[in-house]
């Protein structure tokens, strides 16, 4: 331990799927509940809330608060994209990191359960008077008339785009993504869905936007997660138990998309991943040799392709040889989202920047049970929000 | 005796219909850098001032996707493609083309067609645009 140090003392997230149950503001609750038993301290104790529901209520922290308990303290509600739940875990760290709080508690939820669809206007409207609107004078919705703006098609864009400029990138690769994927959610009792699917009836499952099949796609679900974060200072004052399972924050970056070429044209969800990874890696004193697991931000199989890249898991272009060569596999060198990952564990938006981190500490703390990799030290957890953001974590094992 | 020409408008101010269908870009003075939308200032360079450049009409697929479900509405299956344009990409679906991955190749050569999305109630046809492969389909050279 040092001082500057910040450590996620408690952290937590509920099962992810259909909740018909409760609403966003319970999901959110039970997360800040299972957070605060895990850190074994109380609401009382924390001294900021950073709080995220992207398709939730204005003034979700708040709303949250009337339920977990009212007691005063700052509120930060983030929207973020897809990186909400990261970006709220960043502000809680900041505000110790200034000083200001010695405890955070941060927390994304998301009903999300038969969502459909994201991205993409209404459809043109056939009979009315062309009327030019907005920064392009478009007299009609573009989606479907100028490409796509839908995210299935999108990030197919991307991962293709990936596929032009080093080759390799086919239609049975991205499916066997997609296959080690759900295979891996076989183990994990929290993922939305855990059953395994093989490459072939991927391939044949329902098409959404070549090459991304149905079961490629991340599955929209409800879902929460929270997490509790400690000074350095004030984890030196709690009970040697506390100690034992904090897990250093090693490295907390969020970055915007800098511009580049073309990147108002195709999103660029490459250029601030890289950077955030490199950033990441340079606070933390860690190279992607070190780690010992990844989650990232598999929202289709063609984005876990691009990130082996971004995340610097292979040298550049080697993305599709780091995938043959079976590294991210549960049993293979580097083991890239053991939790299932987006498309099987499932994507309730605000809460996965906080659920991938809750992945790397369960395995860090040494309680992942059964899908348990095997002595686990350093861990990443990655997430991108198309506009964009993107959230890297880099965690370690306390050194006890 | 007078002819009736009937109007027509681009799908969107950066597709220009005379003397033939184009697109227009707006570059920065500065730098360089090309946008398709009005601009408050460059992403780029930070600069505010933009002069109208004409995208030249040919150019490769760096990536496509064959979008099959869509929101109600929109036409499906149809392929929507990133058009590099001499160095100036370009978004825009693929006309002439199968909707099938063995039809479509990244670095295909393809260029800038116009067609029509139809008239308004005023009668005012409103003009689309796409890009369509250099050589057709399956024809082998």
């Amino acid at each position: 331990m040092s001082s500057g140090d910040v450590w996620i003392l408690g952290i937590a997230m509920t099962k992810f799927g259909k909740r018909p149950d409760t609403d966003v503001v319970g999901l959110g609750a039970e997360a800040v509940r299972g957070a605060l038993g895990d850190a074994k301290i109380s609401i009382r104790d924390i001294d900021v809330l950073a709080s995220g529901s992207l398709r939730g209520p204005v003034s979700f922290g708040q709303l949250l608060q009337k339920q977990v308990g009212q007691t005063g303290i700052p509120v930060f509600n983030v929207a973020n994209a897809c990186a909400t739940g990261a970006t709220a875990l960043r502000t809680a760290v900041m505000a110790i990191k200034a000083g200001e709080a010695d405890l955070g508690l941060a927390v994304g939820a998301e009903k999300l359960a038969g969502a459909g669809l994201l991205g993409g206007g209404p459809a043109a409207a056939v009979g009315a008077v062309w009327q030019p609107e907005g920064r392009q004078g478009a007299i009609m919705p573009l989606d479907g008339i100028v490409s796509t703006e839908n995210m299935p098609g999108v990030f197919a864009q991307i991962g293709m785009e990936y596929g032009h400029r080093y080759g390799g990138v086919t239609f049975d690769l991205l499916a066997r993504i997609s296959e080690k994927n759900h295979w891996h959610s076989t183990l994990n009792p929290l993922a939305a869905y855990s059953k395994a699917i093989s490459k072939e009836e991927i391939m044949n499952d329902v098409m959404i936007a070549y090459p991304n099949t149905r079961p490629m796609c991340s599955a929209n679900c409800d879902g929460a997660a929270a997490a509790v974060v400690v000074s350095d200072a004030k984890l030196r004052a709690l009970s040697s138990a506390q100690r034992r399972r904090a897990v250093k924050i090693s490295a907390s970056v969020l970055t915007s998309d800098p511009y580049q070429p073309g990147c108002q044209v195709l999103p660029d969800v490459n250029t601030l991943t890289r950077q955030a990874a490199q950033t990441a890696y340079e606070k933390a004193g860690v190279e992607p040799g070190d780690l010992d697991l990844v989650e990232l931000h598999d929202c289709f199989a063609t984005a876990e392709l691009v990130h082996y890249d971004n995340l610097m898991l292979c040298p550049v272009g080697g993305a599709v040889d780091f995938f043959e060569s079976g590294a991210p596999l549960r049993t293979g060198r580097l083991p890239v989202n053991v939790s299932g990952g987006l498309q099987s564990k499932g994507h309730p938006i605000a809460a996965t920047g906080i659920a991938n981190v809750w992945e790397i500490c369960t395995h860090l703390r040494g309680e992942a049970g059964p899908r348990q990799i095997q002595d686990a030290k350093v861990g990443l957890a990655h997430v991108i929000g198309l506009g964009s953001a993107c959230g890297v974590h880099i965690l370690e094992r306390a050194a006890v | 005796m007078p002819t009736h020409v009937p109007a027509r408008i681009p799908v969107v101010d950066y597709l220009v219909l005379d003397p033939a269908p184009h697109l227009v870009a707006q570059e920065c003075t500065g730098c360089s850098a090309r946008y398709f939308d009005r601009r408050d200032g460059c992403a780029s360079c930070f600069g505010s001032e933009f002069a109208p450049v004409t995208v030249t009409d040919s150019g490769k697929v760096v990536s496509f996707t064959i979008v099959a479900h869509a929101r109600p509405g929109v036409k499906t299956p149809y392929i929507a493609a990133i058009i590099d344009c001499d160095g100036t990409w370009v978004r825009a679906n693929l006309d002439g083309v199968a909707a099938d991955p063995a039809a479509v190749s990244l670095g295909m050569p393809v260029h800038l067609v116009a067609y029509s999305l139809g008239a308004d109630s005023a009668g005012t046809e409103a003009v689309g645009f796409a890009y369509r492969p250099d050589s057709p389909v399956g024809e082998q050279p």
